[in-house]
């Protein structure tokens, strides 16, 4: 610790934070020098997002002190905190739907001249900021409700630039973006760094964490575990101290031949605004992986198979019944679940507990009274597999940490006991340990019979995960792959450099 | 990102503009066949009058409203503001101005009032607004028999009963205020946070707005239209008035055409204009069923079913923004 960094921008020394007597954070000292990214990592629930919001004004701490540019600082709002050149990306989206992105980026700083909110100033400067990180294509004046979530996060990250911030805290802020997404995201911190702007970066993605940070530092239980230099550290290292248990890398085993049941689902010639044409086979007892980029109508195919947003042409089989799910209830009924991308917004009733959130779809499937309580033991164990941590099932699900909300969402559909299982990118924003276990999880549901049908952008959880791999791109199916392709197999049929592969 | 297409923000015509078109075709016909004559000078006039009273605070609603709050104590705040003025005016022109004055404080100092239990002490705005309403309630029902205090001459026949026209200087005083709110929503900080925490109270805050500052600021505002309104009601009436807010249905009247102008009532979306457009709707109906001398209980029947289906309407196609 000798080296000579120049002067920290930031000094966290001893914070505390506890919420109902829970303690939360406890003791945690960092530092930030001017143009270093410094990532945190830890499980989920560890406090990462609580320590952002102490940096950034949001909560009070308990105990501790914060200093910024040398000077000592007790925020009295988020605002103070802004005014003082700390910008935070917050992990749940922090936009207002109904307003304009222009309005949004602006908020609470907007532009004024002789008193008045100057509107065209306020396009002009958001259009100068999206196109200074490289997104040309996203009008100022487009109602936010209206963009995609990636975009969304790309107006989060122009609203977090807008302040002009010294201090730039980023929570997870790559948990809904693609892959060229991320590498503009990637150019745009380098061109902050060089400004000297400090940058705090929490993510689970490990990989990212290596390309971008200088050091990171490992936070469990609310406690600093260490601080490393990135450049000193391995994955394997970091994982043992986030988890603090050897963790295996591996990936559950495939389906064997005889784990291969009966078709449960096909699709001939679907389509509708966003798909063309797609056919599709799905077994029991297998992992179909969907691979393709943003856009490419991953989703799409998803909502339209849980009748979200039913095909309009083609036909669907279920247990080679035909079936045109009109609305999720339906297809819900014929076996159905769904675990959407955007389990935030989609998924969590705020104010209720753990465990009611958690039974929410099975009481709406399910007649009241019968097996209600096998129902609840049902939804405990997978509450556990899942690693949700709460301080019990009582405890209101907004209280929890992001990751451990989407736990829970996961155990809702889960609970149907779902003979066909969609997922959506079932391990966004959840950590190391806790992706394993819902691997092994989605593997053992497979092997009960379920038939599972994978999104995910993660390329080493598709490879890892899949018995076979369908690419999309641009609503069609590209091509199918066998389990043992390669990355570089599926990112060529995603964007199209071999045409249709020969299977 | 292919395929996208994005609409500009700008609102679209909201559509309490189309059914009050539709209203008044319908209305216009329907009499007409009866043998009656809806846009003569005097319905007219009348009609523009029941629009400005209820237009006021109608605005002043739409305010808090679009902040996520709601303000139940207006049609007392409207009470008290035609006997503050009429009894300090008591008749004469010279007191006009500190009448005025005096009464906008008062309703000023309600709101602030409202403002504050809904900020600092956390109460909900249904429970708060309403305990300060039934305080006021108390307040005139005891200090009350009927009418007190007389409006000064000059206020009587200037804002009570002037036109320019068919148009009631009253209307022309609506339209002013309507404009500067609306101006005050769209073109100032104060506008755009207000907005934002009806929209969303702890997106607002992390961004830096001063939540309770502008909430506060909202009920102020919502408070003194519900003051001026009493102020032009007590210059038609010549006298203040102690029921006439709750006689005239004020308080559930103006958040009725705030939510028919397309206003969200959980706040964050809607405008004053269709606020509005929401007023003269009713006031319309109000017209067309005088003229046909429809009975007052099938006229709330009407009333109430307009409501719902403006509701209704508002509610699909946020579902259907949801959807696509
Ligand atoms: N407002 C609150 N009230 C009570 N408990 C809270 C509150 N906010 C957070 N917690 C608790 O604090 C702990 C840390 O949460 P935090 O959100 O900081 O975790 P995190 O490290 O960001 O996790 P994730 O990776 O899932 O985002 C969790 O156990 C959570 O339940
Ligand atoms: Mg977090």
């Amino acid at each position: 610790m000798s080296d000579p960094r120049p002067a920290p921008l930031l000094v966290l020394r001893g914070i505390g934070k506890s919420f109902l007597g829970v303690r939360v954070l406890d003791g945690v000292d960092l530092d930030v020098a001017p143009g270093e990214v410094h990532a945190v990592v830890g499980e989920n629930g560890a406090g990462k997002s609580t320590l952002m919001k102490i940096v950034s004004g949001g909560y009070a701490p308990d105990e501790g002190s914060i200093e910024l540019a040398g000077e000592p600082r007790a925020f009295r709002g988020p605002r103070d905190a802004q005014r003082a050149g700390v910008g935070i990306i917050h992990q749940e989206f922090n936009l207002l739907p109904e307003r304009t992105v222009a309005e949004n980026v602006y908020l609470g700083h907007e532009p004024v001249r002789r008193g008045l909110v100057d509107r065209r100033e306020m396009l002009r400067r958001t259009d100068d900021l999206l196109a200074s990180i490289g997104e040309t294509a996203l009008p100022a004046d487009a109602r936010v409700g209206r963009l995609g979530v990636a975009q969304q996060q790309v107006v989060e990250i122009a609203k977090a630039l807008a302040l002009d911030a010294r201090l730039l805290i980023m929570d997870e802020p790559t948990a809904s973006l693609a892959d060229h997404e991320v590498e503009l995201l990637y150019g745009l911190m380098r061109r902050l760094q060089e400004r000297g702007i400090g940058l705090l970066y929490v993510s689970h993605r490990l990989a990212e964490v290596f390309d971008l940070s200088g050091r990171i530092t490992v936070l469990k239980d609310g406690r600093r575990v260490t601080t490393v230099d990135t450049a000193d550290t391995t994955a394997d290292e970091l994982v043992r101290h986030m988890v603090g248990r050897e963790l295996s890398s591996y990936y559950p085993d495939r389906a064997g031949p005889d784990d291969r049941g009966p078709v449960r689902l096909t699709v001939r010639g679907g389509g509708n605004k966003k798909l063309r044409g797609v056919d599709l086979e799905l077994r029991a007892g297998e992992v179909l992986g969907v691979g393709g980029l943003q856009g490419a109508g991953r989703s799409a195919l998803a909502r339209a198979i849980f009748g979200a947003a039913p095909f309009t042409t083609g036909e669907l089989t279920i247990d080679g019944t035909p079936i045109r799910p009109r609305s999720p209830r339906a297809a819900m009924r014929a076996g159905v679940a769904y675990v959407t991308e955007d389990r935030k917004g989609e998924g969590i009733v705020a104010r209720q507990s753990v465990l009611d959130n958690a039974l929410l779809a099975s009481r709406a499937v399910f007649a009241a009274r019968s097996g209600r309580a096998a129902r609840t033991v049902r939804v405990r164990e997978l509450l556990a597999a899942v690693e949700v941590r709460a301080v019990d099932d009582d405890q209101e699900i907004r209280f929890l940490s992001g990751g451990n909300q989407q736990k829970v969402v996961l155990a809702r559909w889960l609970a149907l006991n779902p003979r066909i299982l969609l997922f959506d990118e079932p391990t966004r924003g959840i950590d190391v340990g806790a992706k394993s276990a819902i691997h092994d999880l989605v593997r053992r549901l497979a092997r009960e019979g379920a038939a599972v049908l994978m999104i995910s952008s993660d390329l080493p959880e598709l490879l890892g995960m899949s018995d076979r791999i369908v690419v999309l791109r641009d609503g069609r199916v590209a091509g199918e792959l066998p389990a043992g392709a390669t990355e570089e197999d599926v990112v060529a049929l995603a964007v199209g450099t071999v045409r249709e592969a020969a299977q | 990102m292919s395929g996208i297409s994005f609409l500009p923000a700008r609102r679209p015509v909201p559509g309490v503009f189309v059914a009050l078109t539709l209203v008044l075709a319908i209305g216009w016909l329907v009499v007409e066949i009866d043998g009656g004559q809806l846009f003569n000078q005097s319905t007219t006039v009348s009609l523009l009058h029941v629009a400005a009273g209820l237009g006021l605070v109608a605005v002043g609603q739409t305010l808090v409203i679009l902040g996520g709050s709601l303000d139940l104590s207006v049609a007392y705040v409207l009470s008290l503001s035609t006997l503050v003025a009429a009894e300090t005016m008591n008749g004469r022109d010279g007191a006009l101005l500190p009448a005025i004055g005096l009464a906008l404080t008062v309703s000023a100092g309600v709101g602030l009032l409202n403002g504050l239990l809904v900020t600092k002490l956390r109460i909900n705005a249904f429970i708060a607004t309403l305990g300060v309403g039934l305080l006021l309630k108390g307040y005139l029902d005891n200090g009350y028999d009927g009418p007190a205090g007389s409006t000064a001459p000059s206020l009587v026949q200037t804002l009570g009963y002037q036109r320019v026209g068919p148009v009631p200087l009253s209307f022309v005083l609506l339209v002013v205020v309507t404009g500067a709110v609306w101006f005050t929503l769209s073109r100032t900080r104060f506008g755009h946070h207000l907005v934002a925490i009806g929209g969303d109270p702890e997106v607002a805050r992390l961004s830096g707005v001063r939540n309770d500052r502008v909430l506060v600021t909202a009920h102020v505002l919502c408070a003194l239209c519900a003051g001026l309104a009493g102020i032009y009601l007590a210059s038609r009436l010549g006298s203040g008035a102690p029921r006439v807010g709750t006689e005239g249905l004020y308080d559930l009247e103006s958040i009725a055409a705030v939510v028919i102008g397309g206003t969200a009532l959980a706040g964050g979306r809607g405008g004053v204009i269709g606020t509005v457009g929401g007023v003269v709707l009713l006031a319309s109906i109000d017209a067309i069923f005088n003229q046909l001398e429809v009975d007052a209980f099938f006229k709330q029947v009407i009333r109430g079913a307009i409501i719902i289906a403006a509701v209704a309407i508002y509610a699909r196609r946020a579902l259907r923004k949801a959807d696509s």
